[in-house]
């Protein structure tokens, strides 16, 4: 596994490739198929929605997405690279490299001040102190918190915390994007300023946004939406087409 | 990851619930400073034995008519005593020795109004080399008075307190029994000796203990020191030949006489303390184990407190490795400072014990050393399960946690 994203396709080729993906929970009479055969290729580039009603495994699909669970069955590709058979070490340096995530609670670690909280994927990427503050202050200036880096997560709004928190997705410049209802618990105005971060991020770099939201005005925003109802993928189109 | 942010990241941890870090480690803390101060206590109380079986005369064998019996002080059976002529057998036949005679008698000393029972001792010039015990102030006896039992008599220290108070000892005459004894030296200070205040005494020309207070020309002991070291079992063996020759005493009958060794004692002491700090120490290092066990607690407690920030780290790339190496090393962390402030309570306490028992301070490096890594090693044993059970949580899962 090279340490370095090198592996991430060029804009347009896949990046994210499932086949015949399966992840059933539990087993015999109590088990739950939460995706149920799933095909899906997102290429560099696209920024992606997934929407579904509750239950419909689209946060399981993103889980598998983000390598942070393994399918039951099927295959999963990243950037070219069957995932299955990996070791969980591989996977947490494929997470530490190749994908940031932002959560809906924001996730920020307490306590400790907003640029410590971007910096901390670098820590374990093994970077020294100052060129680890370095690159921590520049994303934290792309996101418009220059001002705020010595705050901590208590003294920041709702909305700087999931600033913060995309910056910390985006510190290692990862490929991929993943964002599970990022504005959830935002209030509309606030939900519309991260939606417009993350196209002017689009604009400045090279990556994939895939995100979970409930919210058409949301989804909206994307390229392309994805559909789950019950496991499967049942519509897969810009939003025009999916969410009318 | 580099262990400097590993390092950072566990100070933080730590330094966040102080309270909660400083009562974690407080059972490190203690069985640490029992330890170090037990053992260390131990090596005190046996160097304070050997000081004082040195100060009471090394190489020194004591030799009394009866049977030997066990224990200090043991009950004499009756024997026939020794005559001076067994002393001067003693003193001609075997080489490399000083031998001095004692006869004591308990008898009231009166100096003005002050009046008091002392053990009044009679025994030769020799006595205060053999005895280690030297003459301070004055002089001791001259060969004319030993020869005629000349009433004269070298004190103890404590005898000059308590009777003369500020008044000159050297010259004065004290009353002993009937005899007007003539003082003529003070002996150095020594203090206690195995529960007995060697400076509570009174000393005589033999002869006139004999003649003057006892009435018989008995020797009830006889001092025996080897002037070489090593020696003793050697010069032992050819006393009890010499006086089993002396006695008339046939193959196989059992000796009317016995030699002890001052080294005798002194292995006794040595071994009882020995053991004593062997269960002292392990009685301290249940404690360190305690202090382990309540480290393990916490750092359990901590991992699920802090599950949904370990979902996060893993989220972001933290391999388990890491999230395991992060809590051992705070517990590590924790042991170890546990096992500073223990080492240091403990050199201190010990420093203050024996200041106050007026034992000698020993400081053992290996004790420490032993001690701290104990500290250490508790905490990678004890915080090891948490710290795997934190690396192996599921990142998922724990992400949910609330």
């Amino acid at each position: 596994m090279p340490a370095e994203a090198g592996l991430a396709p060029a804009r347009g080729l896949p990046i994210l490739e499932m086949r015949g993906i399966r992840k059933v929970y539990g087993s015999g009479g109590t088990a739950v198929h939460a995706l149920a055969g799933v095909d899906l290729t997102i290429r560099a580039g696209e920024f992606v929605a997934v929407m579904g009603p509750s239950g419909s495994g689209k946060s399981t699909c993103m889980n598998l997405l983000g390598c942070l669970d393994v399918p039951s069955a099927g295959e999963y590709r990243f950037c070219g690279v069957p995932v299955a058979g990996l070791s969980r070490d591989a996977l947490a340096l494929l997470r530490r490299h190749y994908m940031g995530f932002v959560f809906q609670s924001f996730n920020l670690l307490p306590r400790i001040t907003a640029l410590d909280n971007v910096a901390l994927p670098l820590v374990y990427a093994g970077e020294g102190r100052e060129r680890r503050r370095r690159r921590a202050m520049a994303t934290l200036t792309s996101v418009g918190l220059a001002q705020r880096a010595m705050a901590t997560s208590s003294q920041l709004s709702g909305g700087q915390q999931q600033r913060v928190a995309i910056a910390r997705a985006l510190v290692t410049e990862p490929p991929l994007l993943l964002a599970d209802e990022p504005t959830g618990n935002l209030d509309t105005a606030r939900a519309e300023e991260i939606m417009g971060l993350l196209a002017a991020l689009r604009a400045d770099r090279d990556i994939t946004i895939v995100m979970v939201t409930h919210e058409p005005d949301i989804a909206a925003h994307a390229d392309r939406v994805l559909y789950f109802v019950d496991g499967r993928l049942t519509r897969d189109g810009t939003p025009a087409e999916v969410l009318t | 990851m580099r262990l400097a942010d590993t390092l950072g990241m566990a100070v933080q941890a730590i330094v966040r619930n102080k309270l909660r870090s400083f009562l974690t480690t407080l059972g490190i803390i203690i069985g640490v400073a029992s330890v170090v101060a037990m053992v260390h206590l131990g090596q005190s109380a046996t160097r304070s034995v050997t000081e004082q079986i040195a100060s009471i005369g090394s190489n020194l064998l004591f030799v009394m008519p009866g049977t030997a019996q066990r224990g200090p002080g043991g009950v004499r059976t009756s024997a026939e005593p020794f005559a001076m002529d067994d002393v001067e057998a003693l003193r001609r036949e075997i080489e490399g020795i000083l031998v001095a005679p004692g006869l004591s008698r308990s008898t009231s000393v009166v100096l003005g109004n002050a009046n008091e029972t002392l053990s009044v001792e009679g025994t030769s010039n020799e006595y205060f080399t053999v005895r280690n015990h030297a003459v301070a102030q004055g002089r001791g006896f001259e060969e004319a008075e030993q020869r005629a039992g000349a009433a004269v008599c070298v004190i103890g220290q404590t005898v000059v307190d308590e009777m003369y108070g500020l008044q000159e000892p050297l010259g004065s005459t004290l009353r002993v029994g009937r005899t007007a004894c003539q003082v003529v030296g003070v002996l150095e200070a020594k203090g206690q000796s195995m529960g007995q205040d060697r400076d509570k005494a009174v000393l005589m020309p033999i002869k006139a203990v004999q003649r003057r207070l006892v009435g018989e020309l008995d020797v009830s002991v006889v001092y025996v020191s080897a002037l070489v070291d090593g020696t003793t079992q050697r010069v032992q063996g050819e006393i009890e030949a010499l006086l089993r020759q002396r006695r008339r005493l046939a193959e196989g009958e059992p000796d009317d006489f016995y030699v002890r060794d001052t080294q005798d004692i002194a292995d006794a002491l040595e071994q009882t303390t020995a053991t004593l700090t062997i269960l002292l120490g392990a009685i301290a290092a249940v404690s360190l184990l305690v202090g382990g066990i309540g480290i393990m607690n916490i750092m359990l407690v901590s991992v699920t407190e802090r599950t949904r920030e370990i979902g996060i780290r893993l989220a972001i790339g933290a391999r388990s490795g890491d999230v395991q190496t992060q809590f051992l090393v705070e517990s590590v962390l924790l042991a170890t400072l546990g096992g500073l402030v223990g080492l240091v309570l403990g050199v201190g306490g010990t420093w203050l014990v024996t200041e106050k028992l007026g034992m000698p301070f020993v400081l053992s490096p290996a004790v420490m050393a032993l001690g701290f890594s104990f500290s250490v090693a508790i905490g990678v044993a004890f915080g090891y399960f948490p710290a795997r059970k934190a690396a192996r949580l599921n990142p998922i899962e724990a992400l949910r946690h609330e």
